[in-house]
């Protein structure tokens, strides 16, 4: 199994609602909690295992506005593991999830310096590196009903631009969708092949106006009215 | 497989489910409690609303819960302290109720008026509506006026829907959607499913927006606006679907006023009236009989143009043939709109005609039996499916009323009204064209007011005014100045009640409402309004009572404190008597209920309304022995009726609870609902959801369960004649009351176009463009849309500081720099501000997120806040008054028609900043902090259990 997600840049409206699910759910989850600093102060941060950039392309008025949700892409050849001195971090062998064991890592953040996503959060009062782990604990308690165990983010996403599944399996729904949208992943030149892939905007085919354009402009006094019944 | 040795024990777990509030959405909630704390908020899958999901909002009401910001006793400012001060000590309840109910008792005996009691984003409006109807004052509204009245109004009166809580998009059908302005707010997680499914479906989605930001990110096309001209880009596309008759014949014809005859005599009464038979019904030309008929019965086969005389020789015209020969117009061109509006002419063409090619080559049919309001039975509905969505982008304008109107005349043209794929209606919507209720007019001590204070004037006889013709309300609503001001002018009460304008008040409760910082406009002024004394040294407002659950900045002013609970701490109806929560398919009403018990000496508003009712022997909360008729909110809900058998909540009524929207009180109706997971649904039968409006299967339902007052068809008004007879009484030419103010004269002659129109906004009128060239609008950023939460922990960690963004190029060749701190200045006074360039803005505009400026000290906020440093509020702009004009009285800077406040009519002009000049300015002293409270923490870890025990 090769578990990731997949993220509907088309549809994506930065609205932030799978990073404030996700910061709730894990917060009491297997990394808890997610410390934050200066909560109510002047420069308010904390762990969060995923973020939304924003970003613009393209000079007005021909711009476009990118939301670009990042968090763990669960890399097959994850450098934060190949780093890692401890063995804190690992990749789960059975499904691909990539996760921090936090009685062995000793905060030396190696790993957040080898991943080119920015995905690894270092949590200063643990002393521990901390990062998303697909809800691992969601998705396996079957204690929770089964249509709900799916990582918070996807589970909340309001603009269902979030999907989870198996990229191993070539029907699930994450890979008909990579195949059938051109989904791709990020930086796929660095060779960490990321399990995460994104889909680009679709491209909406211009609407036909030419046949509705009358040659002459209309004048009230020559149209002939029709018999409609009231 | 699973290699997760233990997962969290959901033994110590309970599921609650209940009605989100970190919004007006109002989303279903699944809440998972574990030892009285919140582990986990999420959104209900089976909930009409949400369907499962829920935003940044929603999720984060945990931090909510959790604020350092929360008020926890009733407080009163101490005795020998100045307002504003911030001086509290805390009192008993009982104390706070005693002083609130004496001093009432004695407002309500003399001079009922003398309260005024105005509400913010509350959704509880049918019960302090109801509330300040028994105690007799006209002095109420909610927050309507000064947030999107002009959407509702303009729709109550064409279309008898409006956009929001009144209708949808149909989501599933919709091929093409235009959404006007910033629309972030209403609603929330609806409109984003919608615009996941119309794009799945391969629908077109344009965004009309100075601000490519929010929703707009993922348009397919963008179309950058200048603010305030949408009425114009709207009114141009009807003259592009006029000039190729690209129009819906039948659908005029059939359910809309087009076809009545409009008599044309100008300057003489009588004027632009529609032209009746003797028992009132609007008379057509009949093709076939070729003689005037009633319009109103069935079968007529009525003229869609042309002009006519009457028997008494008046010429008359169809109203079709007015609103072509009006738009047909050159002013109304595609070539003359890109000039006010800055959309390339031939992008007002194209848009036009790609509507009018889904509407209809692309149209839709539902095979379907349905009967029309005459009884005939038809075997489809047709469906046009281009939809559109408009809210406060176009309403925050002092021309927002007739934009709104210019946005429904293009829904109507090509026939999307509550059809398949279009514009659909959401019940108790639609009603009559506009809803029959009408303002009270007049109060008396010690009497219920004869109607709510609120309600749709038709004619210059329903204005809420004295013998002379002056306002009788204290905000001046349903007066010459804002005769259809349905929401109120909550802007203006402040102002008003300082001025004595038109009279003095003694009490003003402000409920969840920030009127001293992000919900007025001027705010450093209306601080200073607020400790405002008389020659004697008494407050020129004698008495400001604040029901907050937070430590706002209104909070500051106050000089009792009434202390609200959280959404998760108590007992609320989402009900249809109110701003409902139905869909398009389905009748819905929802609630709320005590997920966490309060640890602090706080009481839910409506349960010390109800408590409040009986003291003073309201009659609605009184019974006849004289002693109170309910023991709280909870048993109000259940046991209160409005008519017989049509009470707050609509599910499971009746003794056995098996009767839906009307039936007899049932005692264990909230237990239903909380069984339900907190809602009810009605799913309308197949035949009953489009058409609405001329549907009579569902015209009956709706008469039968207390919607509508009769089944009969609901009139869509292209042309109202509503507008026509204020505009006669500003013309000198109507029969009844006119005012006497040349001010209010012309005015009414020009803004009362019974045609929707377009004019410069007023306060822009009176500015030196030259001087100002910015438009400058504010909105609020998705994850804090409508919501109290500037304080929320997590939610400020996204956004703590606004900025002033600008186009990239324009700033560059202004010399401004990304980052840099500049000057805004505008006719009411200056602000500085950081600058951030974008491409993502139109270039003549400037905007910003609105609310993030927070007073240093409030909400529980350390002093050192980035909101109270370095963000900033654009309100200290913006005047709630026009500028003055010799000769005339000083003026709201409100829309004409309805009051609703002009907040985005705003002009600046933008500086550097002398170097050295960093910081937000202007600044306010720091809040002190109430008796009690403890500083926030430095650092927050918050949980609910202990991390579960992950091995590999």
């Amino acid at each position: 199994m090769r578990l990731g997600l997949v993220i509907d840049l088309d549809t994506c409206v930065g609205c932030h609602a799978c990073a404030v699910a996700c910061k709730e759910w894990n917060t009491s989850g297997t990394t808890a909690p997610l410390t934050d600093y200066n909560p109510y102060g002047a420069k308010p941060s904390g762990v969060w295992f995923n973020r939304i950039r924003h970003y613009e392309i393209g000079e007005y008025p021909y711009n476009k506005t990118v939301n670009f949700p990042m968090s763990c892409m669960h890399c097959e050849n994850a450098e934060c593991v190949t780093v890692c001195p401890t063995g804190a971090s690992h990749k789960r062998p059975e499904d691909g999830i990539v996760l921090v064991d936090q009685s062995k890592c000793m905060g030396c953040n190696y790993c957040s310096w080898a991943c080119p996503y920015g995905a690894r959060e270092l949590d200063r009062v643990s002393g521990t590196m901390k990062k998303c782990t697909l809800c691992i604990d969601r998705i396996y308690d079957m204690e929770i009903p089964e249509e709900e165990r799916q990582p918070a983010c996807v589970l909340t996403c309001p603009a269902h631009a979030r999907m989870f599944g198996d990229f191993d399996d070539p029907e699930s729904p994450v890979s008909r969708a990579v195949r059938e949208r051109g989904g791709y992943q990020l930086m796929p030149e660095l060779n960490y092949d990321p399990s995460n892939h994104y889909l680009p905007p679709r491209v909406h085919a211009p609407i036909p106006t030419e046949g509705l354009k009358k040659k002459a402009g209309a004048k009230v006094k020559e149209w002939v009215n029709r018999v409609v019944e009231r | 497989m699973a290699t997760v040795m233990e997962f969290e024990d959901h033994k110590k777990q309970e599921i609650k489910y209940s009605t989100c509030y970190m919004c007006a959405c109002r989303c279903g909630i699944k809440v998972t409690v574990e030892d009285n704390k919140v582990r986990f908020i999420q959104g209900n899958r089976n909930h009409p609303i949400n369907q499962g999901v829920l935003c940044a909002k929603g999720s984060a009401g945990i931090m909510k819960q959790y604020s350092p910001g929360k008020l926890r006793n009733p407080l009163r400012r101490k005795p020998g302290t100045e307002r504003g001060a911030g001086e509290f000590e805390e009192i008993s309840w009982d104390e706070a109720l005693d002083t609130l109910t004496k001093r009432l008792e004695h407002i309500r005996a003399t001079d009922p008026d003398k309260l005024a009691y105005f509400t913010g984003r509350d959704q509880m409006q049918a019960l302090t509506g109801l509330w300040a109807q028994q105690f007799g004052t006209l002095n109420w509204s909610a927050h309507g006026g000064f947030c999107s009245v002009n959407m509702a109004t303009a729709g109550l009166y064409m279309l008898g829907h409006a956009f929001w809580e009144f209708g949808d998009p149909d989501w599933d059908r919709t091929k093409y959607f235009m959404l006007w302005g910033v629309a972030e707010d209403h609603s929330s997680n609806p409109m984003k499913i919608g615009l996941e499914k119309l794009k799945r479906n391969g629908g077109k989605f344009v965004g009309v927006n100075p601000a490519r930001t929010g929703y707009q990110a993922i348009a397919d096309e963008w179309v950058p606006i200048r603010p305030g001209t949408d009425g114009m880009f709207a009114l141009s596309m009807v003259h592009v679907l006029l000039q190729n008759e690209q129009f819906d014949w039948d659908f005029l014809l059939r359910y809309t006023n087009a076809p009545f005859l409009v008599v044309n005599t100008p300057g003489q009464k009588g004027d632009g009236l529609i032209w009746r038979d003797a028992e009132g019904h609007p008379l057509v030309w009949d093709l076939e009989q070729q003689a005037y008929v009633n319009g109103m019965q069935p079968g007529v086969k009525a003229a869609l143009f042309g002009e006519f005389q009457t028997p008494d020789g008046r010429p008359v015209r169809t109203i079709m043939s007015i609103l072509a020969e009006r738009y047909l117009d050159d002013r109304y061109s595609p070539a003359n709109a890109s000039k006010i509006t800055g959309i390339p002419a031939e992008t007002i063409e194209r848009l036009a005609l790609e509507m009018a090619h889904v509407a209809f080559k692309e149209s839709i049919e539902i095979e379907v039996e349905w009967t029309d309001w005459a009884g005939r039975k038809h075997d489809k509905f047709i469906g046009r499916p281009v939809s559109m969505h408009a809210m406060r982008g176009i309403s925050a304008h002092s021309n927002g009323m007739q934009a709104a109107r210019a946005i429904h005349l293009v829904q109507i043209l090509l026939g999307t009204i509550d059809c398949p794929g279009g514009f659909r209606a959401k019940a108790p919507y639609p009603k009559p064209v506009p809803p029959p209720n009408k303002p009270a007019q007049h109060s008396a001590p010690n009497t219920p007011l004869k109607s709510l204070p609120l309600g749709f004037p038709t004619a210059p006889e329903d204005l809420v005014i004295d013998e002379n013709g002056n306002p009788k309300r204290i905000d001046k609503a349903y007066s010459w100045e804002a005769p259809i001001a349905n929401h109120g002018l909550m802007h203006m009460v402040i102002t008003n009640a300082v001025n004595k304008d038109p009279y003095g008040i003694d009490t003003l409760i402000f409920f969840m409402a920030n009127m001293s910082w992000n919900s007025t406009m001027n705010t450093a002024n209306v601080q200073e309004m607020l400790k405002a004394k008389d020659e004697n040294g008494e407050y020129k407002i004698p008495f400001l009572v604040v029901i907050d659950a937070f430590h706002s900045e209104m909070v500051n002013f106050g000089d009792l404190i009434l202390p609200d609970t959280t959404y998760l701490e108590r007992y609320d109806s989402i009900s249809l008597l109110d701003r409902p929560i139905s869909e398009p398919d389905a009748i819905c009403d929802s609630i709320r209920h005590p997920i966490l018990k309060p640890d602090r000496n706080v009481r839910p508003w409506q349960d010390v309304m109800v408590e409040l009712g009986g003291r003073l022997k309201l009659p609605a909360f009184t019974k006849e022995d004289g002693t109170p008729k309910y023991s709280g909110y909870k048993d109000f809900i259940a046991n209160f009726e409005r008519a017989p058998g049509i009470g707050f909540l609509a599910g499971w009524r009746g003794k056995d609870g098996e009767t839906h929207l009307r039936g007899e009180p049932n005692p264990n109706q909230w237990d239903r609902y909380i069984e339900n997971q907190g809602f009810f649904q009605y799913h309308l039968p197949k035949s009953q959801r489009f058409y609405r409006f001329a549907n009579k299967e569902y015209l009956e339902l709706a008469q039968r369960v207390g919607f509508n007052p009769t089944a009969d068809p609901i009139i869509i008004e292209l042309y109202s004649e509503a507008f026509q007879r204020f505009r006669l009484a500003g013309q000198g030419l109507y029969d009844g009351p006119m005012p006497k103010d040349p001010v209010d004269r012309e005015r009414l002659a020009t803004y009362f176009d019974p045609l929707p129109d377009f004019y410069e906004p007023l306060e822009q009128q009176r500015i030196d463009k030259k001087e100002y060239p910015f438009f400058a609008v504010n909105q609020r950023p998705m994850m804090m849309y409508h919501s109290w939460d500037s304080q929320n922990a997590w939610l400020r960690q996204i956004i703590a500081q606004n900025y002033l963004y600008m186009n990239r190029q324009r700033g560059e060749q202004m010399g401004i720099q990304d980052k840099s701190w500049v000057w805004v200045e505008s006719h009411n006074g200056k602000i500085r501000v950081q600058v951030k360039l974008i491409e993502g803005c139109q270039e003549d505009t400037v905007w910003t997120w609105n609310a993030i400026g927070k007073q240093s000290g409030a909400w529980g906020l350390k002093p050192d806040a980035a909101e109270a440093t370095r963000g900033f509020l654009m309100n200290h702009l913006i005047s709630e008054l026009l500028p003055p004009k010799q000769g005339e009285r000083r003026l709201t800077n409100s829309d004409p028609i309805t009051g609703q406040a002009a907040w985005y009519d705003l002009m600046v002009k933008i500086y550097p900043a002398a170097p050295g000049e960093e910081g937000t300015w202007p600044t306010f002293p720091t809040m002190k902090p109430l008796p009690g409270d403890t500083p926030a923490p430095d650092v927050l870890r918050y949980h609910t259990h202990k991390p579960v025990n992950l091995k590999s």
